[in-house]
């Protein structure tokens, strides 16, 4: 069974591999490394390696097959030319004899192991408790060095892909910005808040409160701060000093 | 199954990535032969460690796959803002390096 298991699973996992290599289109390219991923985890099962199975199930298959998707589709799947013909006859002929010379160094070894079933089963072995604890005792720098390069790679990852300002607006836009009228309650909690009540009661502080109607025939949230962009003239051109004196 | 069987498919499975990165020329294909070539070296470590009945290689596998994960990442940041600049996604014709 575990005989029938194990050819099912390397022959999925070889021509997943073939189809990445062959296929056109990137996208069917994706799926098949997925399928290839798959079959894999199938091999590690056999191998009774129950925790990198689901890991490389959830973690390959599942998170970075879809980066790879989303990728895909934001490039888009372009026809791609042919490389050159010294390429494509070289490499496939390094490629076999990559194989060959492994095949050559694993088989033709002096492992004992070679030809048995492996080690004698003991309990739990490869279990997610067992992987679990190594992993916080033996292996605690190794995963603490992991958790930092994930953490590294996404921000690096952001960094590269984030979408930069060009040259074309660099005419101090940043000063602009702060020098624009603004309402008198910018920056305040008000603006957090968007309470008519605190508009109302800082408008009545300034001297300008007579221009709200409280509890008038149109009660919509967009009224009082329309006014207030208009009567608020003089905190305005303030808050515009206060602005420029920020900015320089 | 003797284990003998896991090693040759992780070698056939490591040559075929080796073919595919100096066949293609797609970037986002090179980066998926060089997962191939990842787990393929995984396949080993995960075989090697039921030949000596210690769970260490699976940590190895595990930190394998991390550090895939996070080659990806900036693999596909990368493109992506390789693409956003309107240069050609081939990597016989990004260059500009070179002098």
């Amino acid at each position: 069974m575990s005989d029938v298991l194990f050819f099912l699973a390397a022959i999925a996992a070889i021509i997943g591999a073939v189809g990445v290599v062959a296929a056109r289109n990137p996208f069917y390219a994706v799926l098949a490394l997925v399928c290839h991923l798959v079959s894999l985890a199938a091999l590690f099962l056999l191998l009774r390696a129950e925790f990198v199975a689901a890991a490389q199930v959830v973690v390959y298959a599942g998170a970075v097959m879809v980066l790879y998707v989303f990728v895909v589709a934001y490039v888009g799947g372009a026809e791609e030319i042919r490389s050159g013909n010294t390429m494509r006859i070289l490499g496939p002929l390094f490629a076999a004899a990559v194989a060959i010379e492994l095949c050559i160094a694993l088989l033709g070894s002096a492992l004992s192991g070679i030809n048995s079933q492996g080690a004698p089963y003991k309990l739990g072995f490869g279990t997610p408790a067992q992987i679990g604890k190594l992993f916080l005792t033996d292996y605690l720098f190794a995963f603490e060095v992991a958790s930092l390069l994930l953490l590294v790679a996404a921000i690096g990852a952001i960094v590269l892909a984030r979408r930069r300002r060009g040259l074309e607006d660099d005419d101090g836009s940043i000063a602009r910005v702060i020098g624009e009228r603004r309402p008198s309650y910018t920056g305040t909690m008000a603006e957090g808040a968007g309470t008519r009540q605190v508009y109302q009661a800082i408008e009545a502080s300034r001297g300008g409160g007579g221009s709200f109607e409280v509890g008038g025939a149109e009660p919509t949230e967009r009224a009082p701060a329309v006014t207030a962009s208009e009567d608020a003239e003089p905190p305005a051109a303030v808050a515009a000093g206060e602005g420029e004196e920020a900015g320089a | 199954m003797t284990l003998g069987w896991y090693l040759a498919v992780s070698a056939i499975i490591f040559s075929i990535g080796v073919g595919g990165v100096l066949v293609r020329r797609n970037p986002l294909v090179i980066l998926l032969c060089l997962e191939l070539m990842l787990n393929a070296g995984n396949l080993a470590l995960v075989t090697f460690a039921r030949m000596h009945g210690g769970e260490g290689g699976q940590i190895f596998a595990l930190i394998v796959m991390v550090v895939a994960a996070c080659e990806v990442t900036v693999g596909l940041g990368m493109i992506v803002a390789i693409s956003r600049r309107n240069l050609p996604v081939d990597v016989d014709e990004l260059h500009e390096l070179n002098g």
